[in-house]
């Protein structure tokens, strides 16, 4: 057996596993999907005295669209999103069909992967681009973290030791707006080695509405590229322009250089695909999003 | 401390008692014998040991025994046919040496049971897509692709007769 022992709890209410992780004094993780967690357990990367399995907790694998929002509870797998977005949200289908592989998405929750908070990963750039916000309960009630607030670190977020996260909320793209997604990695299903997500809309006098920009695979967190935003925001798109946003966006990354690929490469690349995200959302604006 | 687990595996029942860390994949071949689900990286990448848990595809060595409690497991060992035959998908694998030394082989054809239900006609690019989440480090791959296409059309239903 590769991972160290650990003591097992399955709740069966959300106050049971709340009370369990606070129990645990720091030591306690959560197991969902287990597809982030069981590896480095088997790494011995990470040694929890406690593991709480929420996988029996009710309530927690709805999908719900409201009032322009998408609320994802802790239990929906990527593969249910995946099939969900299928006939309603492109964007969502273009995304998931690049996190990992179809025996990690039916595992894996879409709320683990996000407060996972691996920097490569796609969906904690969608989150940050769509100003999402992750629902936390904890001993002390319930609180929203929004997403510009959440990440602060490779594998590190603001969620507390003693809280869990029920849910997230991604804010869609209005209608009229169109979407990008795109990511260079070495094989279908990797992590990126760079990957980039914009939303844009047009307002009416031929001008940008609210421009989004977010990349990731481009540094210790998701980032979003707020200074290339607000160069776009208001002005007429031309290929220039964007071009200029895209390697403005890509200047002010500090991506890492390792194995994989050097710093110099992946904020290269960070300017391509910026590029490429940017006015794929420009041609798709007032399509299905 | 261990934890009491029933689980189904190929249509049959077992109740065992668990140690929590225990893997499903260590749980399948050191305490029910059944070692024809490999296990390769053991963190979710090789896709050695995918199994069916209630019909989809999973990796068993990123889930814990204890967690499989309740469920329905499928291994390669519960695809062929009772008879002794092989399953379509095994037949197109063995006539179109879609295998070497067949390590990586059982979570293939795991993983091309479920995607085969899904999706009965898939172009080589959808079956790429499917095959990189399994490493197969003695065949190029191409094989495989070619097995694959023909356990498609070996389980396609026949074609309506003309009058």
């Amino acid at each position: 057996m590769k991972p160290a022992p650990f003591e097992y709890a399955a709740p069966r209410s959300l106050d049971e596993a709340v009370g369990a992780l606070a129990g645990g004094g720091g030591d306690a993780k959560v197991l969902a999907g287990g597809q982030s967690l069981i590896p480095m357990l088997a790494l011995r990367l990470a040694r929890p005295t406690l593991l709480v399995d929420i996988n029996r907790l009710p309530g927690l694998d709805g999908i719900r669209e409201a009032s322009g929002m998408l609320e994802i509870g802790a239990l929906v797998r990527q593969r249910a999103l995946e099939r969900w977005a299928v006939s309603r949200s492109p964007l969502f289908a273009e995304v998931l069909r690049h996190v990992a592989h179809p025996p990690i998405r039916n595992r894996g929750t879409v709320v683990g992967n996000v407060v996972h908070a691996d920097p490569a990963s796609e969906l904690p750039a969608v989150l940050l681009c769509l100003e999402g916000v992750v629902v936390a309960r904890g001993p002390r009630g319930e609180r929203m973290i929004p997403a510009d607030r959440f990440y602060r670190a490779p594998l590190t977020t603001a969620l507390g030791p003693d809280e869990l996260a029920t849910a997230v909320r991604f804010t869609l793209p209005p209608a009229g707006a169109g979407w990008g997604f795109a990511e260079v990695s070495r094989r279908h299903g990797d992590f990126a080695l760079v990957g980039a997500v914009a939303v844009l809309a047009r307002d009416g006098n031929g001008t940008l509405g609210p421009a989004r920009l977010a990349f990731f695979g481009a540094g210790g967190t998701p980032v979003r590229a707020t200074a290339a935003e607000q160069a776009l925001t208001g002005q007429a798109p031309t290929p220039e322009r964007i071009r200029e946003a895209a390697r403005a966006a890509a200047a002010g990354l500090s991506p890492d250089g390792d194995i994989h690929a050097t710093a110099a490469y992946r904020r290269r690349v960070a300017a391509t695909l910026a590029e490429r995200t940017l006015t794929a959302a420009l041609g798709r604006c007032g399509g299905p999003r | 401390m261990t934890h009491s687990i029933r689980v189904t595996v190929n249509g049959q029942e077992h109740a065992r008692a668990v140690e929590p860390r225990q893997t499903l994949a260590d749980f399948l071949r050191e305490d029910l014998d059944l070692t024809g689900t490999h296990v390769g990286c053991e963190h979710g990448v090789c896709g050695a040991c995918t199994v069916l848990l209630d019909d989809e595809p999973v990796r068993a060595c990123l889930m814990l025994a204890v967690q499989a409690d309740g469920h329905r497991i499928t291994t390669i060992e519960g695809v062929a046919p009772a008879d002794g035959g092989l399953h379509p998908i095994q037949e197109a694998f063995w006539a179109r040496h879609g295998l070497q030394c067949g390590y990586c082989t059982p979570g293939i054809v795991m993983s091309t049971c479920a995607f085969l239900r899904e999706r009965p006609q898939p172009s080589r690019e959808e079956i790429r897509e499917m095959l990189a989440g399994h490493l197969c480090r003695c065949t190029g791959y191409h094989f495989i692709v070619e097995a694959i296409e023909a356990a498609a059309r070996a389980l396609a239903p026949p074609p309506p007769r003309r009058p």
